[in-house]
């Protein structure tokens, strides 16, 4: 067993109809123990009705060496952003 | 038993509890655990304030004049709050048998007649819930974990087990207590201690070991030191 306990990264739902964001990550001997970890460092002020629990070594991650041929086709394309009509009042998650 | 020493039988194991774990902050095994323990104290003292305070009008006297002002034979706690934390292992079988006890006393003093008591009691018991899982997680995966977190781990079963008769000497029954506990020593593959040998008490009446006074020093010194001191 090694000495240190394996890194978590942790997704939060701040409440319904929105989505798990990253708030952070944590060390945890297993999932059982890094969901009840993530409650006590991460929702104890009410922040989220949900929580996920992830291995850091299950997520792949784009490489910031790549991060121009990934994101900068994206830059001129105006049409791809919604920004062609008005956001009706009262919508606050779009 | 009167109402008021019932009162502060509740209260003081809350206070005295919370001031053990307390003891672990910064010196946890790891830091999410230190996290997760002083959580679990922070519940016990907001628990103990609301009972205390509670307790302390009919005596005419706050809760700080009751945390800070009395002496080791005026608390009414139960032995195993004021036991020293040991290792981890001990520190968790003393939370698992605690809120093995908490939880029935709280779900129950919810539904009493009491009405007070039985919103302080709502808040709590959900508290204690998450307490008893807790020692409960850490109590499988010690006792069903290498030879030493097992040998560890019984080892403060079987230490903290006599205490656990003042426990449910009162309005919890052993049954009821016993429903909550066995199952986690099962799967934790303990030996769960038999009943029937020594069986410790005197906390409800004021008879505690030496080892509370020790907790209370530390606890009163500011206060007996700096009468009515503020943060």
């Amino acid at each position: 067993m090694s000495s240190e306990w394996p890194l978590w990264e942790v997704f939060v739902r701040p409440r319904r109809g929105l989505s798990h964001g990253h708030v952070g990550s944590l060390r945890a001997p297993d999932a059982p123990m890094a969901l009840r970890n993530a409650r006590d460092l991460y929702t104890r002020r009410q922040e989220g009705v949900s929580i996920w629990v992830v291995p850091a070594t299950a997520i792949t991650a784009s490489s910031p060496d790549e991060k121009d041929a990934f994101f900068d086709p994206a830059a001129d394309k105006v049409y791809r952003h919604p920004t062609f009509y008005e956001v009706p009042d009262g919508v606050q998650h779009l | 038993m009167s109402d008021v020493d019932r009162l502060l039988g509740f209260g003081d194991d809350a206070l005295i509890a919370a001031q053990r774990l307390a003891e672990w902050h910064a010196s946890s095994p790891e830091m999410e655990e230190d996290v997760a323990l002083a959580n679990i104290a922070l519940d016990q003292l907001g628990a103990a304030r609301l009972l205390l305070t509670y307790a302390g009008e009919s005596l005419g006297k706050d809760e700080d004049a009751l945390a800070y002002l009395r002496d080791d034979r005026e608390f009414r706690n139960c032995l195993l709050v004021e036991l020293p934390n040991g290792d981890f292992a001990v520190t968790m079988a003393k939370l698992l048998f605690l809120s093995a006890y908490q939880l029935p006393l709280y779900t129950a003093l919810a539904a009493g007649p009491d009405e007070r008591l039985a919103a302080i009691a709502a808040k709590a018991r959900k508290e204690s819930a998450y307490h008893f899982d807790h020692s409960s997680q850490w109590t499988i995966r010690l006792g069903d974990g290498t030879e030493e977190s097992h040998r560890r781990m019984q080892d403060a079963v079987d230490d903290i087990w006599p205490y656990t008769h003042e426990l449910t000497a009162g309005e919890v029954s052993r049954s009821d207590w016993l429903t909550l506990v066995e199952p986690v020593l099962a799967e934790a593959t303990l030996v769960r201690p038999g009943d029937g040998g020594w069986a410790p008490d005197g906390g409800r009446s004021g008879v505690h070991t030496e080892h509370l006074s020790y907790l209370l020093a530390e606890m009163q010194v500011l206060h007996r030191a700096h009468p009515g001191a503020k943060w």
